[in-house]
């Protein structure tokens, strides 16, 4: 089933990037990030359990990665500096 | 972790307390017969199950010869109480009874410490005791950090009128099985009947101990000496398929706690928890006359997919028409999270949250998110300002048109 709480958007090239797909990875304590191939993936089964703690943010270029909350007033947390 | 009697009255017996002659445990009925007979006089046997109504089940025979106790014996081993085999059957001496008594000892949750209890009318439910004839009864609190005085059970005793040479031996009696009660880690230390027999001595004719759980490691001593296992799990009765499967959802993820499932008969299904929360909001879903489908406990921050699963066996249990999710305010517990848990987990069996959750009363972390989440599937919640009982009275009510 599609998770229905939270959505994470990562910007193409970024994800194209080994250094930080592995910091990613790394960092999400939820396991939403995963290398297959070489390749960034978004573990879908683990989207809800998000935590919002914006490891992920901080981990990857400012603008680069979204987390969108699906519910309430629409709220995507991105880091903008 | 509850003892069978034979257990029990072998503590008691360690400690010092009086029991009936001979009494030993026997696994056959040829045992059964050899223990009557070194016993030489009419004898009690007894079933050793860890259930209730034995006497009524027929678990309780009397026989004055050892040929007598066979008979008896092998009709007890091969009857079932409420579900459950015996383990054995205990045999012992039977004498006359000029009065029976009640003594025991447990925790007071309310003073935060033990609690004797004494009373002159033994042999009957103390807490139709309590009811009926309070005049009766004696409790006492006692601290746990202060050494034991045999002052302390000699009130107690002496509260219901009881004195002379009667007094001091029931304050012998008292006082060993509170000593023996903070020595050991329980949560019930109980002698009903303690009976005074016609020669004048006392003796403890059923007794019933409760180990603390998380005591068992420290009491691994007495354990080997009472041969039970310190792994063994005593439950009152074997856990259903449902409780099994709520140990599989618990123990599915490491993250938080979904625990403690028991199965009850009712319609409400309830995701409860936080801090004793889980006690106080089942008793006050029975206080508003709600028949909760289940017990459980959550907390500790359970994940999205625990809350989901956990959800899910509730409502997929026949019989239940709704969920009540309520806790105590909760800080190491994220409200989004379990919210997020349990509507996912009605939505993934196909209902719709609105419907199925009755009421969402879990005030605390990130309760502004969480709140967002029941917003957003139209689900009833309410914050701090209602209390647990109120919110339970509110699920119930829901139940009426259900």
């Amino acid at each position: 089933m599609a998770a229905l709480f939270i959505d994470v958007e990562v910007d193409a090239n970024i994800a194209k990037d080994a250094d930080i797909a592995a910091k990613l990875v790394e960092v999400c304590p939820v396991n939403i990030f995963a290398k297959t191939n070489g390749d960034l993936q978004i573990v879908e089964d683990n989207l809800d359990e998000c935590v919002l703690c914006e490891l992920c943010l901080n981990a990857a270029p400012a603008g680069k990665v979204k987390v969108k909350k699906l519910y309430g007033p629409k709220q995507v947390l991105v880091r903008k500096d | 972790m509850r003892f069978y009697e034979f257990e029990s009255k072998k503590l008691f017996g360690m400690k010092g307390i009086p029991l009936p002659s001979g009494s030993r445990v026997a696994k056959s009925a040829a045992e059964a017969k050899e223990i009557a007979a070194s016993i030489g006089g009419p004898v009690v046997l007894k079933s050793q199950v860890l259930s209730g109504g034995r006497m009524k089940a027929g678990g309780v025979l009397f026989a004055d010869t050892p040929d007598e106790a066979v008979a008896a014996a092998e009709k007890i081993l091969a009857l079932e109480i409420n579900g459950h085999a015996p383990v054995g059957v205990l045999v012992e001496g039977r004498a006359p009874i000029d009065q029976e008594y009640y003594v025991g000892v447990t925790w007071d949750g309310f003073a935060r410490q033990p609690v004797m209890i004494f009373s002159d009318m033994g042999g009957i439910d103390i807490e139709e005791v309590a009811e009926k004839h309070p005049e009766h009864i004696a409790k006492r609190n006692f601290s746990t950090l202060a050494p034991f005085s045999e002052f302390m059970a000699k009130e107690l005793v002496a509260a219901v009128g009881v004195s002379g040479g009667e007094l001091n031996k029931l304050t012998q009696i008292t006082t060993r099985l509170a000593r023996t009660f903070i020595e050991h880690g329980l949560t019930l230390a109980e002698i009903n009947p303690l009976a005074r027999l016609a020669d004048g001595t006392f003796v403890c004719l059923d007794g019933h101990v409760d180990m603390e759980d998380e005591a068992r490691d420290g009491q691994k001593a007495l354990l080997a000496k009472l041969e039970i296992d310190p792994q063994e799990k005593r439950q009152a009765r074997p856990p259903t398929k449902f409780e099994q499967d709520g140990v599989v959802v618990d123990s599915a993820d490491h993250r938080g706690v979904a625990g403690n499932v028991v199965e009850f008969d009712g319609d409400l299904g309830l995701v409860i928890g936080a801090g004793g929360g889980s006690l106080t909001l089942f008793d006050a879903v029975r206080k508003h006359g709600g028949r909760p489908a289940n017990y459980c406990e959550i907390g500790g921050n359970p994940s999205v997919s625990k809350a989901c699963n956990l959800t899910k066996l509730i409502l997929s249990k026949p019989g239940v028409k709704k969920i009540a999710v309520m806790m105590n305010v909760v800080s190491n517990t994220r409200v989004d999270i379990v919210a997020r848990g349990v509507v996912k987990g009605c939505v993934e069996l196909g209902f719709d949250p609105a419907e199925k959750i009755a009421i969402f009363r879990i005030p605390g972390s990130w309760e502004g998110d969480g709140f967002q989440i029941l917003e957003h599937y139209g689900v009833e919640y309410c914050d701090r300002s209602v209390s647990m009982f109120e919110a339970a009275g509110r699920a119930v009510a829901k139940m009426k048109d259900a």
